[in-house]
């Protein structure tokens, strides 16, 4: 117990980095998941290949790699940023594929028809896809989204490697201490269950309140 | 008839893989004609009605609305679909929205409306169709026919020069097909052009200028309702004629 007493400003420091790269890292996740979806559906054909190997290119990239990359590769290119933006940006990077195409599926679920309504009404191929289509592929995408954005949370660990203030790092000092190992690891456990735990609650009520009207 | 052509289809063509769904069409719709398209399933008259506003893309020969041929995908077949209105067999109204939002939306993003001159000008044609009482209510809410009666108001709304109507009331049932067709009469009345794929031969019999008879991708009679089902010239109209008028 006294090592979460002892420790607070540390800990809270942890979960404040944790809390930040999952906050930052979740809008630039969906903010990208969204143009990456509205690329996959588009009816030109270069966005669609592009949106495409996104997706390909990201998902299929172990995540820690794709730290290396950013932290080493970009700095190459003469692109010097703190280490906790290239975190944000990996790992928001990396999620945005898995929120695309949890987009994607919820976009599949609207009946075409109701696209095709929409067109023949003279909607653009940005009217349909805002007004008609992705409202109500929006039910069905909350709780993979919550999932995918639960993941980030966790995936924000790796940042830790890369000295990125966050809250698995915190048992490095910890354990220079002297504090018993499984007592830190169980209050860093702690931290992160905090930080889930509310994305489900959020997501919870975003279900309650949208998922139901049918 | 036919002075002053709104539609015309050129040596159209169009194939489903192996299936040439779409022979040789040539077609000429007029302004203020009615012409209903029937046919046996299969035989490309819903796919017919689709390529006019280029739902359905086809592979050759032109395709004209109003003298100006269909653009690509993009802001100016948008701002030309805006011109033909259709209604689906499947309804198609936005599950999402109100009656009233379903007719005002397209008016807003499309024709720019102000919100309270849209709701306005959807309240007048949800009154014409008989469905003012209903605004507030989601489709799901709707009888069928209902909700095709919206749908008419819908696409009514954006002032087109055209309707198509593709199987209007296949998916209804029988008790509801009357109040369909009886919006779909009086708009032919009002001088409306529209094309009408239907099973329904008393509406291609009293609203039709006329008929066109379609099988296996062609179109193989092309008249008025009184000769075609008075007496059909080709053998495979008799044939599809017998089928559906005996019962």
């Amino acid at each position: 117990m006294n090592v979460l007493i002892d420790n607070l400003a540390l800990y809270g420091e942890g979960l404040l980095g944790t809390v930040e790269l999952t906050v930052y890292g979740s809008l630039l996740a969906l903010a990208l998941g969204f143009v990456m979806a509205s690329f996959r559906v588009a009816p030109v054909g270069s966005l669609r290949a592009f949106g495409t190997v996104w997706v390909t290119v990201l998902r299929n990239t172990p995540l820690t790699l794709l730290f290396f990359a950013v932290m080493l590769g970009l700095p190459r290119f003469g692109i010097v940023l703190p280490f906790q933006l290239f975190a944000i940006l990996a790992l928001g990077c990396y999620t945005s594929a898995f929120i695309c195409e949890a987009l994607r599926a919820g976009i599949n679920t609207v009946p075409t028809g109701q696209g095709e309504a929409a067109r023949s009404l003279g909607m653009t191929f940005v009217q349909t896809l805002g007004d008609v289509v992705l409202p109500q592929a929006f039910r069905s995408v909350i709780p993979p989204i919550g999932s995918t954005l639960i993941a980030l949370a966790k995936n924000s660990a790796i940042a830790g490697a890369f000295s990125v203030t966050e809250l698995l790092g915190t048992y490095k000092t910890l354990n220079e201490l002297g504090y018993s190992i499984i007592w830190s690891f169980i209050w860093i456990a702690v931290g992160y269950l905090i930080v889930t735990l509310s994305i489900s609650a959020i997501f919870n009520l975003l279900e309650k309140r949208y998922g139901v009207a049918r | 008839m036919a002075v002053d052509p709104l539609i015309e289809l050129r040596d159209v063509n169009k194939h489903y893989g192996q299936l040439h769904v779409l022979q040789d069409i040539n077609l000429t719709v007029g302004r203020g004609e009615v012409v209903v398209v029937i046919g046996p399933s299969g035989s490309g008259k819903s796919t017919l009605c689709r390529a006019i506003n280029r739902l359905e893309p086809v592979e050759s020969g032109t395709i004209l609305l109003d003298g100006h041929p269909l653009p690509d995908e993009g802001r100016e077949l948008a701002r030309l679909r805006a011109e033909v209105g259709m209604v689906f067999q499947s309804f198609n109204l936005f599950a999402h929205k109100t009656v009233l939002a379903n007719v005002s939306l397209a008016q807003v993003k499309v024709r720019k409306r102000g919100k309270e001159e849209a709701d306005r000008r959807s309240r007048e044609l949800l009154e014409r169709v008989g469905l003012l009482a209903h605004a507030e209510k989601y489709p799901a809410q709707l009888s069928g026919g209902q909700q095709q009666r919206v749908a008419i108001a819908r696409a009514l709304a954006m002032d087109p020069k055209v309707m198509l109507f593709d199987e209007p009331t296949s998916a209804l049932d029988p008790e509801m097909i009357n109040e369909v067709l009886e919006v779909m009469q009086q708009l032919a009345r009002d001088g409306m052009t529209m094309v009408v794929v239907t099973h329904e031969m008393g509406f291609a019999r009293s609203a039709a200028n006329r008929v066109v008879f379609m099988a296996d991708g062609r179109i193989v009679e092309d008249r008025t309702p009184e000769g075609f089902f008075t007496a059909p010239e080709s053998e495979r109209a008799r044939d599809f004629l017998s089928k559906i008028l005996k019962h």
